[in-house]
Protein backbone atom coordinates (compact mmCIF):
# COMPACT_ATOMS: atom_id res chain seq x y z
CA UNK A 1 0.00 0.00 0.00
CA UNK A 2 2.71 2.79 0.58
CA UNK A 3 4.84 1.51 -2.40
CA UNK A 4 1.51 2.53 -4.52
CA UNK A 5 0.74 5.58 -2.77
CA UNK A 6 4.63 6.23 -3.39
CA UNK A 7 4.06 5.37 -7.32
CA UNK A 8 1.02 7.18 -7.24
CA UNK A 9 2.78 10.66 -5.88
CA UNK A 10 5.62 10.40 -8.77
CA UNK A 11 3.06 10.05 -10.94
CA UNK A 12 1.42 13.17 -10.41
CA UNK A 13 3.95 15.24 -9.60
CA UNK A 14 5.82 14.42 -13.04
CA UNK A 15 3.71 16.23 -15.27
CA UNK A 16 3.94 19.55 -12.62
CA UNK A 17 7.50 19.18 -12.53
CA UNK A 18 7.72 18.77 -16.21
CA UNK A 19 5.60 21.59 -17.05
CA UNK A 20 6.98 24.04 -14.95
CA UNK A 21 10.52 23.35 -15.14
CA UNK A 22 10.66 22.96 -19.17
CA UNK A 23 8.44 25.84 -19.95
CA UNK A 24 8.85 28.09 -17.24
CA UNK A 25 11.98 27.69 -15.10
CA UNK A 26 14.80 26.52 -17.75
CA UNK A 27 13.68 29.43 -20.18
CA UNK A 28 13.48 32.03 -17.92
CA UNK A 29 17.00 31.29 -16.59
CA UNK A 30 18.26 30.69 -20.44
CA UNK A 31 16.20 33.96 -21.23
CA UNK A 32 18.30 35.80 -17.98
CA UNK A 33 21.46 34.03 -19.82
CA UNK A 34 20.77 35.65 -22.82
CA UNK A 35 20.01 38.88 -21.91
CA UNK A 36 23.53 38.80 -19.93
CA UNK A 37 25.69 38.16 -22.86
CA UNK A 38 27.35 40.53 -25.35
CA UNK A 39 28.27 39.31 -29.15
CA UNK A 40 31.73 40.39 -29.82
CA UNK A 41 32.19 38.37 -32.77
CA UNK A 42 30.82 35.84 -35.03
CA UNK A 43 29.23 33.37 -32.80
CA UNK A 44 31.30 34.62 -30.01
CA UNK A 45 29.77 35.82 -27.16
CA UNK A 46 30.48 37.44 -23.34
CA UNK A 47 29.05 37.98 -20.45
CA UNK A 48 28.61 41.44 -19.88
CA UNK A 49 26.05 43.85 -18.50
CA UNK A 50 26.03 45.57 -21.99
CA UNK A 51 22.63 45.10 -22.94
CA UNK A 52 21.36 46.65 -19.53
CA UNK A 53 23.44 49.58 -20.05
CA UNK A 54 22.36 50.16 -23.38
CA UNK A 55 18.66 50.53 -21.93
CA UNK A 56 20.08 52.74 -19.24
CA UNK A 57 22.09 54.82 -21.80
CA UNK A 58 19.15 55.11 -24.36
CA UNK A 59 16.56 57.58 -23.38
CA UNK A 60 14.06 56.47 -25.70
CA UNK A 61 13.94 53.05 -24.13
CA UNK A 62 13.90 54.12 -20.26
CA UNK A 63 11.15 56.95 -21.22
CA UNK A 64 9.23 54.31 -23.11
CA UNK A 65 9.93 51.91 -19.73
CA UNK A 66 8.80 54.51 -17.07
CA UNK A 67 5.47 55.76 -19.30
CA UNK A 68 4.65 52.44 -19.86
CA UNK A 69 4.41 51.63 -16.17
CA UNK A 70 2.96 55.15 -15.46
CA UNK A 71 0.18 54.69 -17.89
CA UNK A 72 -0.52 51.29 -16.91
CA UNK A 73 -0.72 52.07 -12.99
CA UNK A 74 -2.94 54.96 -14.46
CA UNK A 75 -5.58 53.06 -16.22
CA UNK A 76 -5.58 50.32 -13.30
CA UNK A 77 -6.67 53.03 -11.38
CA UNK A 78 -9.37 54.59 -13.36
CA UNK A 79 -11.11 50.46 -13.89
CA UNK A 80 -10.86 50.26 -10.16
CA UNK A 81 -12.74 53.76 -9.65
CA UNK A 82 -15.15 52.98 -12.71
CA UNK A 83 -15.46 49.16 -11.66
CA UNK A 84 -15.81 49.67 -7.63
CA UNK A 85 -19.72 51.48 -8.00
CA UNK A 86 -20.84 48.86 -10.56
CA UNK A 87 -19.42 45.70 -8.76
CA UNK A 88 -20.96 47.15 -5.74
CA UNK A 89 -24.81 47.57 -7.59
CA UNK A 90 -24.27 44.01 -8.43
CA UNK A 91 -23.47 43.05 -5.62
CA UNK A 92 -25.71 44.56 -3.02
CA UNK A 93 -27.85 46.24 -4.71
CA UNK A 94 -29.26 44.22 -7.62
CA UNK A 95 -31.58 40.89 -6.29
CA UNK A 96 -32.08 37.39 -7.95
CA UNK A 97 -32.08 37.70 -11.41
CA UNK A 98 -31.07 41.38 -12.18
CA UNK A 99 -28.13 40.48 -10.52
CA UNK A 100 -27.09 37.26 -12.06
CA UNK A 101 -28.08 38.67 -15.48
CA UNK A 102 -25.86 41.90 -14.70
CA UNK A 103 -23.12 39.44 -13.85
CA UNK A 104 -23.54 38.05 -16.96
CA UNK A 105 -23.32 40.69 -18.79
CA UNK A 106 -20.63 42.33 -17.40
CA UNK A 107 -18.53 38.58 -18.67
CA UNK A 108 -20.07 38.81 -22.03
CA UNK A 109 -17.74 40.78 -24.04
CA UNK A 110 -14.52 39.04 -22.70
CA UNK A 111 -15.44 35.99 -24.22
CA UNK A 112 -14.92 38.00 -27.31
CA UNK A 113 -11.29 38.15 -28.21
CA UNK A 114 -9.20 41.20 -28.02
CA UNK A 115 -8.76 41.68 -31.20
CA UNK A 116 -12.69 42.28 -31.55
CA UNK A 117 -12.95 44.72 -29.06
CA UNK A 118 -9.93 46.98 -30.23
CA UNK A 119 -11.69 46.75 -33.68
CA UNK A 120 -14.80 48.30 -31.84
CA UNK A 121 -13.29 50.88 -30.76
CA UNK A 122 -10.98 51.68 -33.90
CA UNK A 123 -14.59 51.97 -35.70
CA UNK A 124 -15.83 53.88 -33.08
CA UNK A 125 -13.20 56.54 -32.57
CA UNK A 126 -11.80 57.26 -35.99
CA UNK A 127 -12.37 59.93 -38.01
CA UNK A 128 -14.50 58.89 -40.37
CA UNK A 129 -16.28 56.75 -36.87
CA UNK A 130 -19.37 56.76 -35.06
CA UNK A 131 -18.29 59.39 -32.26
CA UNK A 132 -16.95 61.93 -34.34
CA UNK A 133 -19.84 61.62 -37.08
CA UNK A 134 -22.46 62.07 -34.09
CA UNK A 135 -20.43 65.12 -32.81
CA UNK A 136 -20.64 66.96 -36.48
CA UNK A 137 -24.81 65.61 -36.63
CA UNK A 138 -24.92 67.55 -33.40
CA UNK A 139 -23.22 70.75 -34.36
CA UNK A 140 -20.85 70.33 -31.42
CA UNK A 141 -17.87 70.16 -33.74
CA UNK A 142 -16.91 71.98 -37.40
CA UNK A 143 -15.32 69.06 -39.63
CA UNK A 144 -14.12 65.26 -38.89
CA UNK A 145 -12.60 64.84 -35.63
CA UNK A 146 -9.46 62.23 -35.35
CA UNK A 147 -10.06 60.47 -31.39
CA UNK A 148 -7.73 57.39 -32.25
CA UNK A 149 -3.96 57.43 -32.18
CA UNK A 150 -3.57 59.30 -28.56
CA UNK A 151 -2.89 58.21 -25.72
CA UNK A 152 -6.54 58.99 -24.15
CA UNK A 153 -7.49 55.96 -27.23
CA UNK A 154 -4.97 53.60 -25.39
CA UNK A 155 -6.20 54.52 -22.14
CA UNK A 156 -9.94 53.74 -22.78
CA UNK A 157 -9.07 50.79 -25.18
CA UNK A 158 -6.87 49.35 -21.59
CA UNK A 159 -9.59 50.11 -19.37
CA UNK A 160 -12.52 47.96 -21.54
CA UNK A 161 -9.93 45.35 -21.92
CA UNK A 162 -9.13 44.64 -18.13
CA UNK A 163 -12.64 45.34 -16.69
CA UNK A 164 -14.30 42.04 -16.42
CA UNK A 165 -10.56 41.26 -14.11
CA UNK A 166 -11.76 43.89 -12.00
CA UNK A 167 -15.37 43.21 -11.40
CA UNK A 168 -15.39 39.62 -10.43
CA UNK A 169 -12.97 39.52 -7.51
CA UNK A 170 -14.48 43.00 -6.64
CA UNK A 171 -18.38 41.17 -6.73
CA UNK A 172 -17.60 38.36 -5.05
CA UNK A 173 -15.45 39.83 -1.95
CA UNK A 174 -18.75 42.00 -2.10
CA UNK A 175 -21.48 39.92 -1.84
CA UNK A 176 -19.60 38.29 0.81
CA UNK A 177 -19.70 41.18 3.64
CA UNK A 178 -23.33 41.05 5.19
CA UNK A 179 -25.92 43.69 4.90
CA UNK A 180 -26.06 42.98 8.68
CA UNK A 181 -22.74 44.72 8.94
CA UNK A 182 -23.94 47.97 7.01
CA UNK A 183 -27.08 48.64 8.62
CA UNK A 184 -25.37 48.62 11.88
CA UNK A 185 -22.47 50.97 10.78
CA UNK A 186 -25.86 53.36 9.97
CA UNK A 187 -27.21 52.41 13.21
CA UNK A 188 -23.78 53.51 14.87
CA UNK A 189 -24.13 56.92 13.11
CA UNK A 190 -22.11 56.38 10.05
CA UNK A 191 -23.00 58.37 7.03
CA UNK A 192 -22.36 56.89 4.05
CA UNK A 193 -19.18 57.81 3.15
CA UNK A 194 -18.09 56.81 6.72
CA UNK A 195 -19.75 53.24 6.27
CA UNK A 196 -17.79 53.10 2.83
CA UNK A 197 -14.69 54.17 4.18
CA UNK A 198 -14.59 51.94 7.26
CA UNK A 199 -16.49 48.68 6.56
CA UNK A 200 -17.44 47.96 2.66
CA UNK A 201 -13.92 49.40 1.79
CA UNK A 202 -11.40 47.18 4.04
CA UNK A 203 -13.58 43.99 3.92
CA UNK A 204 -13.29 44.43 0.24
CA UNK A 205 -9.60 44.83 0.19
CA UNK A 206 -8.91 41.47 -0.93
CA UNK A 207 -10.63 41.94 -3.94
CA UNK A 208 -9.40 45.31 -4.96
CA UNK A 209 -5.72 43.82 -4.53
CA UNK A 210 -6.44 41.05 -6.98
CA UNK A 211 -8.05 43.06 -9.29
CA UNK A 212 -5.53 45.71 -9.50
CA UNK A 213 -2.79 43.11 -9.44
CA UNK A 214 -4.74 40.65 -12.83
CA UNK A 215 -5.40 44.46 -14.10
CA UNK A 216 -1.96 45.77 -14.29
CA UNK A 217 -0.08 43.08 -15.27
CA UNK A 218 -2.77 42.71 -18.39
CA UNK A 219 -1.65 46.51 -19.00
CA UNK A 220 1.94 46.08 -18.92
CA UNK A 221 2.26 43.35 -20.88
CA UNK A 222 -0.76 44.25 -23.33
CA UNK A 223 0.91 44.65 -26.83
CA UNK A 224 -2.26 45.01 -29.40
CA UNK A 225 -4.26 47.71 -27.34
CA UNK A 226 -1.39 50.16 -27.79
CA UNK A 227 -0.14 49.56 -31.21
CA UNK A 228 -3.94 49.80 -32.29
CA UNK A 229 -5.34 52.65 -30.64
CA UNK A 230 -2.09 54.66 -29.94
CA UNK A 231 -0.19 57.01 -32.47
CA UNK A 232 3.20 57.37 -33.46
CA UNK A 233 4.69 58.77 -30.47
CA UNK A 234 2.82 56.36 -27.89
CA UNK A 235 5.28 53.91 -27.75
CA UNK A 236 5.00 50.74 -25.31
CA UNK A 237 7.06 48.54 -24.35
CA UNK A 238 6.05 45.21 -24.88
CA UNK A 239 6.47 46.94 -29.03
CA UNK A 240 10.31 47.62 -27.85
CA UNK A 241 10.58 43.49 -27.10
CA UNK A 242 8.64 42.54 -30.38
CA UNK A 243 10.86 44.98 -33.10
CA UNK A 244 14.13 43.59 -30.70
CA UNK A 245 13.04 40.08 -31.47
CA UNK A 246 11.22 39.71 -34.73
CA UNK A 247 12.18 42.63 -36.71
CA UNK A 248 16.11 43.91 -35.40
CA UNK A 249 16.64 39.83 -34.62
CA UNK A 250 18.99 41.20 -31.37
CA UNK A 251 17.64 38.84 -28.95
CA UNK A 252 20.69 39.53 -26.42
CA UNK A 253 18.84 43.26 -25.82
CA UNK A 254 15.18 41.67 -26.64
CA UNK A 255 15.99 39.31 -23.90
CA UNK A 256 17.19 42.60 -21.12
CA UNK A 257 14.07 44.16 -22.02
CA UNK A 258 12.00 40.91 -21.35
CA UNK A 259 13.43 40.09 -17.83
CA UNK A 260 12.92 44.10 -16.92
CA UNK A 261 9.10 44.02 -17.93
CA UNK A 262 9.13 40.32 -15.77
CA UNK A 263 10.96 42.46 -13.07
CA UNK A 264 8.52 45.75 -12.77
CA UNK A 265 5.70 43.97 -13.01
CA UNK A 266 6.51 40.79 -10.36
CA UNK A 267 8.26 43.99 -8.39
CA UNK A 268 4.46 46.08 -8.16
CA UNK A 269 3.17 42.37 -7.70
CA UNK A 270 5.04 41.90 -4.85
CA UNK A 271 5.03 45.44 -3.15
CA UNK A 272 0.68 45.52 -3.60
CA UNK A 273 0.53 41.86 -1.64
CA UNK A 274 3.23 43.03 1.07
CA UNK A 275 1.38 46.52 1.28
CA UNK A 276 -1.77 45.14 2.03
CA UNK A 277 -0.39 42.02 4.14
CA UNK A 278 -2.08 39.27 1.26
CA UNK A 279 -0.26 36.34 -0.12
CA UNK A 280 -0.44 35.09 -3.51
CA UNK A 281 -1.99 31.97 -3.11
CA UNK A 282 -5.36 33.86 -1.55
CA UNK A 283 -5.20 36.48 -4.18
CA UNK A 284 -4.81 33.97 -7.18
CA UNK A 285 -6.38 30.64 -6.27
CA UNK B 1 -26.12 52.10 1.28
CA UNK B 2 -28.21 49.10 0.13
CA UNK B 3 -32.06 48.85 -0.35
CA UNK B 4 -33.00 48.41 3.50
CA UNK B 5 -31.49 51.71 4.15
CA UNK B 6 -33.42 55.30 2.85
CA UNK B 7 -31.42 56.90 0.25
CA UNK B 8 -31.84 60.52 -1.05
CA UNK B 9 -33.58 59.50 -4.33
CA UNK B 10 -31.90 61.82 -6.55
CA UNK B 11 -29.02 60.18 -5.57
CA UNK B 12 -30.09 56.52 -6.58
CA UNK B 13 -31.42 57.89 -9.71
CA UNK B 14 -27.84 59.08 -10.64
CA UNK B 15 -26.40 55.62 -9.22
CA UNK B 16 -28.82 53.68 -11.50
CA UNK B 17 -28.02 56.22 -14.58
CA UNK B 18 -24.34 55.53 -13.69
CA UNK B 19 -24.48 51.57 -13.89
CA UNK B 20 -26.79 52.12 -17.24
CA UNK B 21 -24.24 54.07 -18.76
CA UNK B 22 -21.89 51.31 -17.79
CA UNK B 23 -23.53 48.57 -19.65
CA UNK B 24 -23.78 50.89 -22.41
CA UNK B 25 -19.75 51.71 -22.60
CA UNK B 26 -19.60 47.92 -22.71
CA UNK B 27 -21.68 47.04 -25.16
CA UNK B 28 -21.09 50.10 -27.53
CA UNK B 29 -18.00 48.14 -29.86
CA UNK B 30 -19.48 44.81 -29.64
CA UNK B 31 -22.39 46.01 -31.40
CA UNK B 32 -20.80 48.64 -33.79
CA UNK B 33 -19.02 45.67 -34.64
CA UNK B 34 -21.76 43.36 -35.38
CA UNK B 35 -23.67 46.06 -37.33
CA UNK B 36 -21.02 46.98 -39.58
CA UNK B 37 -20.87 43.51 -40.65
CA UNK B 38 -23.65 44.32 -43.18
CA UNK B 39 -22.84 47.55 -44.31
CA UNK B 40 -22.94 47.57 -48.39
CA UNK B 41 -19.32 48.95 -48.34
CA UNK B 42 -15.91 48.96 -48.99
CA UNK B 43 -15.05 50.04 -45.08
CA UNK B 44 -16.64 49.19 -41.46
CA UNK B 45 -17.30 53.33 -40.97
CA UNK B 46 -20.03 55.48 -42.15
CA UNK B 47 -21.75 56.53 -44.13
CA UNK B 48 -24.51 53.03 -44.06
CA UNK B 49 -24.81 52.20 -47.83
CA UNK B 50 -27.76 49.68 -47.16
CA UNK B 51 -28.22 46.34 -45.80
CA UNK B 52 -26.03 43.47 -47.19
CA UNK B 53 -25.34 39.62 -46.21
CA UNK B 54 -22.37 39.93 -49.09
CA UNK B 55 -19.76 40.19 -46.27
CA UNK B 56 -20.39 36.60 -45.36
CA UNK B 57 -21.69 34.64 -48.10
CA UNK B 58 -20.30 36.93 -50.98
CA UNK B 59 -18.03 35.17 -53.65
CA UNK B 60 -17.24 38.05 -56.18
CA UNK B 61 -14.72 40.66 -55.78
CA UNK B 62 -14.54 43.26 -54.31
CA UNK B 63 -17.10 41.22 -51.76
CA UNK B 64 -15.89 38.05 -50.57
CA UNK B 65 -17.69 36.96 -47.89
CA UNK B 66 -16.27 35.42 -44.91
CA UNK B 67 -17.43 31.90 -46.19
CA UNK B 68 -15.34 32.22 -49.41
CA UNK B 69 -12.43 33.28 -48.19
CA UNK B 70 -9.88 30.50 -48.23
CA UNK B 71 -7.27 32.13 -46.08
CA UNK B 72 -9.53 32.99 -42.99
CA UNK B 73 -11.34 29.89 -43.16
CA UNK B 74 -8.05 28.08 -43.02
CA UNK B 75 -6.74 30.20 -39.70
CA UNK B 76 -10.29 29.20 -38.39
CA UNK B 77 -9.06 25.81 -38.57
CA UNK B 78 -5.69 25.92 -37.54
CA UNK B 79 -6.93 28.22 -34.33
CA UNK B 80 -9.47 25.44 -33.69
CA UNK B 81 -7.00 22.37 -33.68
CA UNK B 82 -4.02 24.56 -31.37
CA UNK B 83 -7.23 25.32 -29.15
CA UNK B 84 -8.52 21.59 -28.96
CA UNK B 85 -4.95 20.28 -28.35
CA UNK B 86 -4.47 23.11 -25.48
CA UNK B 87 -7.46 22.36 -23.78
CA UNK B 88 -7.20 18.43 -23.45
CA UNK B 89 -3.56 19.09 -22.39
CA UNK B 90 -4.35 21.42 -19.70
CA UNK B 91 -6.92 19.51 -18.53
CA UNK B 92 -5.31 16.17 -18.18
CA UNK B 93 -2.57 17.99 -16.33
CA UNK B 94 -5.13 20.15 -14.29
CA UNK B 95 -6.42 17.06 -13.01
CA UNK B 96 -3.54 15.21 -12.35
CA UNK B 97 -2.15 18.79 -10.34
CA UNK B 98 -5.58 18.65 -8.18
CA UNK B 99 -5.04 15.59 -7.04
CA UNK B 100 -1.27 16.14 -6.37
CA UNK B 101 -1.98 19.14 -4.14
CA UNK B 102 -5.51 17.50 -2.78
CA UNK B 103 -4.48 14.25 -1.73
CA UNK B 104 -0.84 14.12 -0.89
CA UNK B 105 0.96 16.68 2.31
CA UNK B 106 4.76 16.51 1.45
CA UNK B 107 7.85 19.16 2.13
CA UNK B 108 7.98 21.74 -0.21
CA UNK B 109 4.05 21.96 -1.07
CA UNK B 110 3.26 25.38 -0.82
CA UNK B 111 6.28 26.60 -2.73
CA UNK B 112 5.30 24.47 -5.43
CA UNK B 113 1.77 25.71 -5.30
CA UNK B 114 3.23 29.36 -5.58
CA UNK B 115 5.32 28.32 -8.07
CA UNK B 116 2.76 27.05 -10.03
CA UNK B 117 0.36 29.75 -10.21
CA UNK B 118 3.27 31.99 -11.41
CA UNK B 119 2.38 31.48 -14.80
CA UNK B 120 -0.37 33.56 -14.41
CA UNK B 121 2.07 36.55 -13.17
CA UNK B 122 4.08 36.34 -15.96
CA UNK B 123 3.53 39.02 -19.16
CA UNK B 124 2.05 36.65 -21.76
CA UNK B 125 4.47 38.27 -24.34
CA UNK B 126 7.50 37.61 -21.87
CA UNK B 127 5.85 33.92 -21.85
CA UNK B 128 6.17 33.31 -25.47
CA UNK B 129 10.14 34.98 -25.46
CA UNK B 130 11.43 32.82 -22.77
CA UNK B 131 10.16 29.65 -24.69
CA UNK B 132 11.36 31.08 -27.95
CA UNK B 133 15.05 31.52 -27.07
CA UNK B 134 14.88 28.25 -25.15
CA UNK B 135 13.62 25.75 -27.98
CA UNK B 136 16.08 27.56 -30.54
CA UNK B 137 18.78 26.86 -27.86
CA UNK B 138 17.75 23.58 -27.55
CA UNK B 139 17.53 23.07 -31.40
CA UNK B 140 20.86 24.83 -32.63
CA UNK B 141 22.50 22.07 -29.71
CA UNK B 142 20.57 19.20 -31.84
CA UNK B 143 22.10 20.74 -34.56
CA UNK B 144 25.71 21.09 -33.52
CA UNK B 145 25.95 17.67 -31.69
CA UNK B 146 24.30 15.63 -34.30
CA UNK B 147 23.34 17.51 -37.07
CA UNK B 148 19.49 16.98 -36.33
CA UNK B 149 17.56 19.60 -37.58
CA UNK B 150 13.73 19.35 -35.56
CA UNK B 151 11.89 21.48 -37.40
CA UNK B 152 9.40 21.23 -34.65
CA UNK B 153 11.30 23.42 -32.29
CA UNK B 154 11.47 26.35 -34.80
CA UNK B 155 8.34 29.17 -34.74
CA UNK B 156 5.15 26.94 -35.49
CA UNK B 157 2.45 25.51 -34.29
CA UNK B 158 3.97 22.77 -31.54
CA UNK B 159 5.80 26.34 -30.10
CA UNK B 160 2.35 27.82 -29.98
CA UNK B 161 0.63 25.38 -28.55
CA UNK B 162 2.99 24.68 -25.75
CA UNK B 163 3.40 28.18 -24.77
CA UNK B 164 -0.64 28.54 -24.64
CA UNK B 165 -0.41 25.69 -22.63
CA UNK B 166 2.30 26.54 -20.24
CA UNK B 167 -0.01 29.33 -18.41
CA UNK B 168 -3.77 27.54 -19.47
CA UNK B 169 -2.78 24.74 -17.34
CA UNK B 170 -2.78 26.87 -14.09
CA UNK B 171 -6.25 27.87 -14.76
CA UNK B 172 -7.73 24.54 -15.28
CA UNK B 173 -5.53 23.52 -12.39
CA UNK B 174 -7.51 26.35 -10.07
CA UNK B 175 -11.03 25.25 -11.60
CA UNK B 176 -10.37 21.57 -11.26
CA UNK B 177 -8.50 22.12 -7.89
CA UNK B 178 -11.88 24.25 -6.44
CA UNK B 179 -14.15 21.41 -7.16
CA UNK B 180 -12.49 18.85 -5.87
CA UNK B 181 -11.25 20.43 -2.63
CA UNK B 182 -15.57 20.22 -2.42
CA UNK B 183 -15.71 16.10 -2.70
CA UNK B 184 -16.13 14.02 0.50
CA UNK B 185 -13.72 11.35 0.48
CA UNK B 186 -16.32 9.34 2.77
CA UNK B 187 -17.60 8.58 -0.90
CA UNK B 188 -14.32 7.12 -2.32
CA UNK B 189 -14.04 5.37 0.94
CA UNK B 190 -17.45 3.38 1.11
CA UNK B 191 -16.57 2.16 -3.11
CA UNK B 192 -13.26 0.35 -1.38
CA UNK B 193 -15.31 -0.68 1.41
CA UNK B 194 -17.43 -2.32 -1.29
CA UNK B 195 -14.30 -4.27 -2.89
CA UNK B 196 -13.06 -1.60 -5.12
CA UNK B 197 -9.72 -0.52 -5.09
CA UNK B 198 -8.32 2.81 -5.23
CA UNK B 199 -7.57 3.10 -8.95
CA UNK B 200 -11.34 2.18 -9.66
CA UNK B 201 -12.74 3.90 -7.17
CA UNK B 202 -11.34 7.14 -7.70
CA UNK B 203 -12.27 6.28 -12.03
CA UNK B 204 -15.91 5.29 -11.18
CA UNK B 205 -16.57 7.84 -8.18
CA UNK B 206 -14.66 11.10 -7.85
CA UNK B 207 -13.61 11.34 -11.56
CA UNK B 208 -17.71 11.38 -12.46
CA UNK B 209 -17.70 13.73 -9.74
CA UNK B 210 -15.13 16.32 -11.47
CA UNK B 211 -16.59 15.99 -14.64
CA UNK B 212 -18.55 19.15 -15.04
CA UNK B 213 -15.16 20.92 -13.60
CA UNK B 214 -13.34 19.06 -16.10
CA UNK B 215 -15.80 20.15 -19.33
CA UNK B 216 -15.96 23.98 -17.56
CA UNK B 217 -11.88 23.86 -17.70
CA UNK B 218 -11.77 22.81 -21.07
CA UNK B 219 -14.24 25.03 -22.62
CA UNK B 220 -12.42 28.39 -20.28
CA UNK B 221 -9.26 26.84 -21.75
CA UNK B 222 -10.61 26.54 -25.51
CA UNK B 223 -11.85 30.03 -25.26
CA UNK B 224 -8.15 31.48 -23.81
CA UNK B 225 -6.52 29.63 -26.10
CA UNK B 226 -8.85 30.38 -29.06
CA UNK B 227 -8.27 34.63 -28.34
CA UNK B 228 -4.56 34.50 -27.31
CA UNK B 229 -2.59 36.40 -28.86
CA UNK B 230 0.85 38.06 -27.06
CA UNK B 231 2.49 34.64 -26.56
CA UNK B 232 1.01 33.33 -29.84
CA UNK B 233 2.69 36.30 -31.34
CA UNK B 234 5.90 35.57 -30.80
CA UNK B 235 5.72 31.88 -31.07
CA UNK B 236 3.85 31.65 -34.61
CA UNK B 237 5.37 30.88 -37.67
CA UNK B 238 3.70 30.55 -41.25
CA UNK B 239 -0.06 28.50 -40.31
CA UNK B 240 -1.47 31.51 -38.18
CA UNK B 241 -3.93 31.26 -36.23
CA UNK B 242 -7.14 33.37 -36.71
CA UNK B 243 -6.24 36.45 -33.86
CA UNK B 244 -2.57 36.90 -35.96
CA UNK B 245 -4.48 36.74 -39.09
CA UNK B 246 -6.57 39.07 -38.30
CA UNK B 247 -4.06 41.04 -36.81
CA UNK B 248 -2.19 40.85 -40.21
CA UNK B 249 -5.36 42.65 -41.99
CA UNK B 250 -6.39 44.61 -39.49
CA UNK B 251 -2.93 45.96 -40.03
CA UNK B 252 -3.56 46.74 -43.90
CA UNK B 253 -6.91 47.97 -43.25
CA UNK B 254 -10.00 46.93 -42.63
CA UNK B 255 -12.92 45.75 -44.97
CA UNK B 256 -16.27 44.73 -43.63
CA UNK B 257 -15.07 41.12 -44.15
CA UNK B 258 -13.63 41.55 -40.63
CA UNK B 259 -16.61 42.33 -38.85
CA UNK B 260 -18.08 38.91 -40.47
CA UNK B 261 -15.65 36.83 -38.83
CA UNK B 262 -15.61 38.85 -35.34
CA UNK B 263 -19.89 38.54 -35.28
CA UNK B 264 -19.23 34.88 -35.90
CA UNK B 265 -16.57 34.75 -32.92
CA UNK B 266 -18.59 36.81 -30.78
CA UNK B 267 -21.70 34.03 -31.56
CA UNK B 268 -19.50 31.02 -31.41
CA UNK B 269 -17.99 31.89 -28.11
CA UNK B 270 -21.70 32.93 -26.75
CA UNK B 271 -23.02 29.72 -27.37
CA UNK B 272 -19.72 27.57 -25.99
CA UNK B 273 -20.13 29.68 -22.64
CA UNK B 274 -24.12 29.64 -22.89
CA UNK B 275 -23.74 25.48 -23.15
CA UNK B 276 -21.57 25.79 -20.34
CA UNK B 277 -23.36 27.35 -18.13
CA UNK B 278 -26.47 25.26 -19.01
CA UNK B 279 -24.46 22.36 -18.39
CA UNK B 280 -23.17 23.29 -14.70
CA UNK B 281 -26.42 24.44 -13.68
CA UNK B 282 -27.78 20.73 -14.19
CA UNK B 283 -25.46 18.93 -12.81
Amino acid sequence: MRAEAKLGFILLLSPLVVWLSLLILIPHIDMLLVSLRERVGVGEYRISLANYLTFINEPLYLRTFIRTAMMSILATTITLLIAFPVSYYIAKIARGRVQSALFLLCLVPFWVSELVRTFGWMILLRETGIISNLLQALGLVDGPVELLYNDAAIMVGLVYTSMLFMVVPLVTTLESLPDEVIEAGYDLGGNGISVLREIIIPHATPGIVSGCIVVFMLSLGNYLTPIMLGGKDSLWFTELIYSQFIVRFNWELGAAFGFLLLGLSSFIVWGMLKLTGQSLEKTMG
Amino acid sequence: MIPTIPQPRALSLAYTAYIIAFFVFLALPLVVVAVFAFNDSQFPSLPWEGFTWNWFFGSERPMIGVFHERPILRAIGTSCFVAILVSLLSVAVGTSNAFLFNRYRFRGQGLLYVFMLLPLVIPGIVLGISILVFSSRVANGLWDMAQWDWEALRPGLLLVILGQFSFIATIATLVIGARLQKFDRSLEEAAMNLGANRLTAVRTITIPYLAPAMIGAFVVAFLMSFENFNTTLMLVGSDAPLTIAMFDRLKEGSTPLLNAVSLLLMIGSSLLALVMIAFQRRS
